[in-house]
C-alpha cells in the first residue's frame, strides 16, 4: 500500500489476521486428511482425555479409504457423478453458446425480454422447484436414471453460461466477423469458425464452473435418484455411509476427501479461468 | 480501398455459388436468433417454466406421493399461517440470512483488502482461499460435523488448551438450540467468505490507487481513505454481490440438512429443510409444494429491493 507503518503495526494489521483467516478457512481440509488416514483407536478418544493428540497421527492407515473403495459403492458414484457433470456441462456449453452469441450479437424482436427472462431464471434457487420437478421427473419416466439430472443440471447452468459467455462476446470486436463475411462466409460459419475460437477463455471458464457446480449438486440428486447404484458422491456419501445413526468418521473422511478431489485437480489447473468466471459472474 | 468499402455497404452481395432455402433464410438475423435461442428454451421451458406452473398447481390441491388430488384453493396455505414449524422456519430464515450474509460481507471485505496488497505467494493464497468454496458444500459440511461432534470435537480440545473453557464445559455444538443456529451460520460464512472476498478483490483492483495516494497526501487516515473512496467505488459490486449471496443464504439447505437436520426441536429448520421434510420426506407434495413457493413472494421482493438499488447506485 501506500504508507507502510512499523513493523509490529505490519505484523498487527496483516499478518495475524491473514494468518487466522487462512486457518479458519483451510482447517477443516486438514482435518478431513488427518481423520481419514487415523486409525479408529486414535479416532474415538474423548476431546477431554489427557492422551488426546488430535493434529497428527503416529500411525497412518489407509484402512478407511481401502474400506471406503472396496466394501462400499464409492468407485460407481464417482463415475456416476463424473458422467453426469460432463453431460450436463456439454449441454450447458451448448445451449450456452448460441443463446449467448443471439443475445448479444443479434437484433431480432423480444431479444431485450428474453435475455432478461434468462437472468430472472438465473436467481431462482433449486430448492424452490425441487418438489414439482420431482413429480414432472416422474411423468417423464427418467426418475433414478443419470437423465434426471443430466437434463435438470442446464437449468442453473445454462442462465449462468450465456450469461457469462455474452460478456465475452460482446468485447469481441464486430468487425473480425464482418470480415469473414465479407469474404462470403455465411452467419453459422462465422459464428462457428471466427467468434467461438476468440471466445475460447471465456468458453473455458464457463465449462470449468459448470462442471464445479454440477459436481457440487445436491438437492435435486437427492430427490431424483434412489438407488444406491445411481446415486452420485454427495448423495452416497451421505445416505449410504451413515448406517442408521452411526457415523463412521473414518470413511466418511475419507470419502470427502476422495470425492473432493476430482473439482480439486480441475480448479488447481484453470484458478484464472475460475476466478475470472467469478468475477464475470457477479461483473452482471 | 473504395471498392472494398462499397462492397461491404451492400448487403445484397451475390455469391457465386447458389445458397438453399435455408441457407438464405438463417441469413436473417430474426430466423438465425431464433434457431440459436431455440435449445435454451426448449429446455428451461421444460424444467424451469413448467415447474413452476406445476409448482402453483401442486400447491392448490391436496396431492401426495402416488394418490393424484384434487383442488382444494388456498387451504394448503392457510394451514401453513397456523402452523408453528413454519413459522419458525420463516423466522430462522430471515434470521440466518441477515446474520450470515452481514458477518461474510464483513470478512470477505476484511479479507479482500488484505489480498490487495502486493506479498510473496499471493497468487497461491488466493488459490487455497476459494477452496471451501469449490469443494462440494455437503463434504466440507460433513468434516465440520465431526469437528461440532460433542464427544470427539477438535473445537472443544483447542479451546480448552486456549484455557477458554474448562473439561466441565461439554460445549453440545449442535446439540443446544442457539450454539446450533450458530454452528450452522458459521459454515455457512465459511463457505461464502471466499466468495465475498475474491469479487470484492475484482473490484478492490479496478479501483485507481491515485485516487488513494492523493487522499493520503491530503492527510487522510486510513479509515478515511476507505470510507470516502474505496467504499463509494466498491458499492455497484458489493450490491450485485449481495443479491447472490442473499438469494442463496436464503434458500440454503444443504448445510442445515447435514448438520442438524433442522433440529433442535426445528431451531435450525429452513425454507428448504422444512419443504424437503413434508414434501419429500412424509409425501405430502402439495403441502411441500406450497412451502417452497412460499419463499417466492420473499424472495422476489428482496430481490426487486436491490435491484432498484442498484440502479440507483449506477445512476447516482
Amino acid at each position: 500500500m501506500i504508507i507502510e507503518g512499523a513493523r509490529w503495526r505490519r505484523s498487527v494489521f496483516f499478518h495475524v489476521p491473514l494468518t487466522a483467516f487462512v486457518i479458519f478457512l483451510l482447517f477443516p481440509f486438514y482435518w478431513m486428511l488427518v481423520t481419514s488416514i487415523r486409525p479408529d483407536r486414535e479416532l474415538y478418544k474423548p476431546w477431554s482425555s489427557p492422551l488426546y493428540q488430535p493434529f497428527w497421527t503416529l500411525h497412518p492407515t489407509f484402512e478407511h479409504i481401502h474400506d471406503l473403495l472396496t466394501q462400499t459403492l464409492f468407485s460407481t458414484w464417482m463415475l456416476n457423478t463424473m458422467i453426469i457433470s460432463i453431460a450436463a456441462t456439454a449441454i450447458s456449453l451448448f445451449c450456452g453458446l448460441l443463446a449467448g452469441y443471439a443475445l448479444s450479437r443479434l437484433k431480432f424482436p423480444f431479444a431485450g425480454s428474453i435475455g432478461t427472462g434468462i437472468f430472472v431464471t438465473y436467481l431462482v434457487p433449486q430448492t424452490l422447484l425441487f418438489i414439482p420437478l420431482s413429480n414432472i421427473i416422474r411423468n417423464f419416466h427418467i426418475g433414478d436414471t443419470p437423465w434426471a439430472l443430466i437434463l435438470t443440471y442446464p437449468t442453473f447452468l445454462v442462465p449462468f453460461c450465456t450469461w457469462l459467455l455474452m460478456g465475452y462476446f460482446k468485447s469481441i470486436p464486430k468487425e473480425l466477423e464482418e470480415c469473414a463475411r465479407i469474404d462470403g462466409a455465411t452467419r453459422w460459419k462465422a459464428m462457428l469458425y471466427i467468434v467461438f475460437p476468440v471466445a475460447l477463455p471465456g468458453i473455458l471458464s464457463a465449462g470449468i464452473f459448470a462442471f464445479t457446480l454440477s459436481w457440487n449438486e445436491f438437492i435435486y440428486a437427492l430427490v431424483f435418484l434412489s438407488s444406491p447404484a445411481e446415486k452420485t458422491v454427495s448423495v452416497g456419501v451421505t445416505s449410504d455411509l451413515v448406517r442408521g445413526d452411526v457415523f463412521y468418521w473414518g470413511q466418511l473422511m475419507a470419502g470427502a476427501l476422495l470425492g473432493s478431489i476430482p473439482v480439486a485437480i480441475v480448479y488447481s489447473f484453470f484458478v484464472e479461468h475460475y476466478v475470472s468466471g467469478i468475477t464475470g459472474s457477479v461483473k452482471g | 480501398m473504395s471498392q472494398v468499402s462499397t462492397f461491404a455497404a451492400t448487403d445484397t452481395y451475390t455469391p457465386r455459388w447458389r445458397r438453399g432455402a435455408i441457407t438464405r433464410m438463417l441469413e436473417d438475423q430474426r430466423w438465425f436468433g431464433l434457431l440459436l435461442l431455440t435449445p435454451t428454451l426448449v429446455l428451461l421451458g421444460v424444467f424451469t417454466a413448467y415447474p413452476f406452473v406445476k409448482g402453483i398447481e401442486l400447491a392448490v390441491t391436496n396431492t401426495r406421493v402416488g394418490v393424484p388430488g384434487h383442488f382444494v384453493g388456498l387451504q394448503n396455505f392457510v394451514a401453513l399461517w397456523h402452523d408453528d414449524i413454519f413459522r419458525m422456519a420463516v423466522w430462522n430464515t430471515c434470521l440466518y440470512t441477515v446474520v450470515a450474509t452481514t458477518v461474510k460481507l464483513v470478512l470477505g471485505l476484511w479479507l479482500a483488502l488484505l489480498l490487495n496488497r502486493n506479498f510473496r505467494g499471493k497468487a497461491m493464497m488466493r488459490a487455497a482461499i476459494l477452496l471451501p468454496f469449490i469443494i462440494p458444500t455437503v463434504l466440507s459440511t460433513f468434516a465440520w460435523k465431526w469437528m461440532f461432534d460433542p464427544t470427539f470435537s477438535v473445537l472443544n480440545y483447542v479451546l480448552l488448551h486456549l484455557h477458554l473453557i474448562t473439561i466441565a464445559d461439554r460445549i453440545n455444538w449442535l446439540g443446544v438450540p442457539w450454539l446450533a443456529m450458530t454452528s450452522v451460520i458459521i459454515v455457512n460464512v465459511w463457505r461464502g467468505v471466499p466468495f465475498f472476498a475474491i469479487s470484492l478483490l475484482a473490484g478492490l483492483q479496478t479501483i485507481n490507487p491515485e485516487l488513494q495516494e492523493a487522499a493520503a497526501i491530503d492527510g487522510a487516515q486510513a479509515w478515511q481513505r476507505f470510507r470516502h473512496i474505496t467504499w463509494p467505488l466498491l458499492l455497484p459490486v458489493t450490491m450485485v454481490i449481495m443479491l447472490f449471496s442473499v438469494i442463496q443464504t436464503f434458500a440454503d439447505f444443504q448445510i442445515v440438512f447435514v448438520l442438524t437436520g433442522g433440529g433442535p426441536a426445528n431451531t435450525t429448520q429452513l425454507f428448504a429443510t422444512y419443504a424437503y421434510q413434508i414434501g419429500i420426506g412424509t409425501g405430502l407434495l402439495s403441502q411441500g409444494a406450497a412451502i417452497s413457493l412460499a419463499i417466492f413472494p420473499i424472495l422476489l421482493l428482496v430481490v426487486i429491493v436491490q435491484l432498484v438499488y442498484i440502479r440507483k447506485v449506477e445512476n447516482a
